[in-house]
């Protein structure tokens, strides 16, 4: 039973899909790949069958992940285009975190935030894919310091991707209602026309 | 427990120090190349003692056979023809690992126990704590650890640590028909060295030197080079070999601070959450919307 038909639409099943995808392989990406950057992770591999088969598992989710995510890029691209407005939003973000939002600049379906999120993690998928494959010794054989390189930078971007993944769960968390949009797809017209209210207004045509 | 005469120093992806109180002798294996006569009775010692059998493979002009080291051919000789002050010289190079007092392998290696150093100052992979990711191979400035392709573990000279721990010297030493390979104690080694290398000056070879370098700590496979100036000659040994500064950064100081920085964005987080509380739809919006409604629907 739905309990308000006139709830609104945010992503449809096929966009809650793909996110879920790319969200349960980030998650045993992470797990795994955390566990061969600093021992202190490493009984992580318990999880995983086995440190052997961590090892074997985590390039081809990472191949998955990668697929996967440019399916949600090219789906969002088009909506994560960074306005005045996002950038007014951006400058003024301290006051939202500090739960002071009620004169942020009006955002479409996408705040400035979320924008950066969007574009921060597509630059961060990009690169662990390149120097993913450049440490994948199993497959490919690169020169000595392409390798090298690629397991600095797979790590370094690794730790900023999952700070930002952080950020993004706990933002999730923080705004209430929004969680919904990504397990059924719906939020409430209130949540809307409070958070993005340029979007409320476009979809509610009020 | 080791035995103790192979008390572990180091461990791979260890952070507590391992046995420090015994201190035993810190021994080194001496390669003299002007005594070398390329004969390969180490190369067939090696096999023999530690069992592994290469393919036999194919004679591709040279003498070097096994072309290169693998997992089944820890140590092979490599051959150069060059010509130094207007005569050839044939020099040939024992290659195998170099036991770095630093070694740049176990600082990659993310599997505990992995890669060890012993107090003695071999450095030793357990195969059974070995993972197959290759760090060792991305790390090492000498290009020593290979993968197997039977069992996707790394492999590599282990100084025949079996050997070593009942106080045999290495099996490449106790074939090698004309002392040009040394074993004993490190300082032992470094005093036989330095008579060598009178030896060699007084003949001529007036740049003869040790080559014991000092970028990865010093290691405990030393050379005797004719031409210690030029260690690029004896097939492409490097030079002032280190630690590469990606690896450096990649498993120093990148570890413990990204480590500090997530645990950081995860609390910060939650008490975000408990000091700001949730950022929830406000009751006002909600009656509004609701007013609305009754309105349309009226």
């Amino acid at each position: 039973m739905i309990r308000d038909p006139k709830d609104l639409q945010r992503y449809n099943a096929s966009e809650r899909a793909n996110h879920w995808v790319v969200g349960i392989s980030f998650i045993l990406l992470a797990l795994s790949g955390l566990a061969f950057f600093h021992p202190a992770f490493f009984p992580l591999t318990l999880l995983f069958g086995g440190p052997v088969w961590a090892r074997i598992l985590h390039p081809f989710i990472g191949v998955l992940m990668a697929v996967s995510f440019l399916g949600l890029f090219l789906r969002f691209r088009h909506l994560n285009k960074m306005t005045a407005a996002d950038r007014e939003w951006l400058g003024r973000a301290q006051e939202m975190v500090n739960g002071d939002d009620h004169d942020m600049p009006e955002q479409g379906k996408y705040n400035g935030g979320q924008k950066a999120m969007f574009w921060g993690s597509a630059l961060c998928m990009l690169l662990l894919t390149v120097s993913g494959l450049l440490i994948w010794r199993a497959y490919f054989g690169f020169d000595i310091t392409l390798v090298r390189l690629g397991a600095v930078v797979h790590a370094a971007v690794a730790a900023v991707m999952i700070a930002l993944i952080m950020v993004h769960v706990y933002a999730a968390i923080w705004v209430k209602g929004t969680i919904r949009a990504m397990w059924y797809g719906t939020v409430t017209r209130a949540w809307a026309k409070q958070h993005h209210r340029a979007w409320y207004r476009e979809v509610s045509g009020k | 427990m080791a035995l103790q005469s192979l008390d572990i120093k180091q461990r791979s992806a260890t952070t507590t120090p391992s046995t420090q109180a015994r201190e035993t002798v810190e021994i080194a294996k001496l390669i003299d190349v002007s005594a070398c006569i390329g004969c390969k009775a180490c190369t067939a010692a090696c096999m023999e003692w530690n069992d592994i059998r290469g393919d036999v493979g194919n004679c591709v002009g040279v003498y070097d056979n096994p072309v290169d080291l693998s997992a089944d051919a820890w140590t092979v000789m490599r051959f150069t023809e060059t010509e130094q002050n207007g005569k050839l010289e044939w020099l040939i190079r024992k290659d195998g690992c170099l036991h770095c007092a630093e070694p740049a392998c176990l600082k990659a290696c993310p599997a505990p126990g992995a890669i060890i150093q012993y107090s003695n100052g071999i450095v030793d992979f357990h195969q059974e704590n070995c993972i197959g990711c290759g760090y060792c191979v991305t790390a090492c400035p000498f290009d020593v650890p290979r993968i197997s392709e039977k069992d996707s573990k790394a492999y590599k000279c282990t100084m025949c640590s079996d050997r070593v721990a009942v106080n045999q010297a290495p099996a490449c030493a106790k074939a090698c028909p004309t002392g040009a390979i040394q074993f004993g104690a490190k300082e032992d080694m470094k005093d036989y060295a330095d008579k060598r290398i009178a030896d060699l000056q007084e003949r001529g070879f007036d740049k003869a030197g040790l080559y014991d370098p000092q970028g990865v700590g010093g290691t405990h496979v030393m050379y005797v080079l004719h031409h210690a100036d030029q260690p690029k000659l004896y097939a492409n040994l490097p030079e002032n070999p280190g630690i590469s500064p990606m690896v450096s950064l990649w498993k120093g100081a990148a570890k413990p601070l990204a480590t500090l920085a997530l645990a950081g964005v995860a609390l910060g987080s939650l008490f975000h959450y408990v000091t700001k509380g949730p950022n929830e739809v406000s009751k006002e919006l909600e009656d509004e919307i609701e007013r609305e409604d009754q309105e349309e629907g009226k």
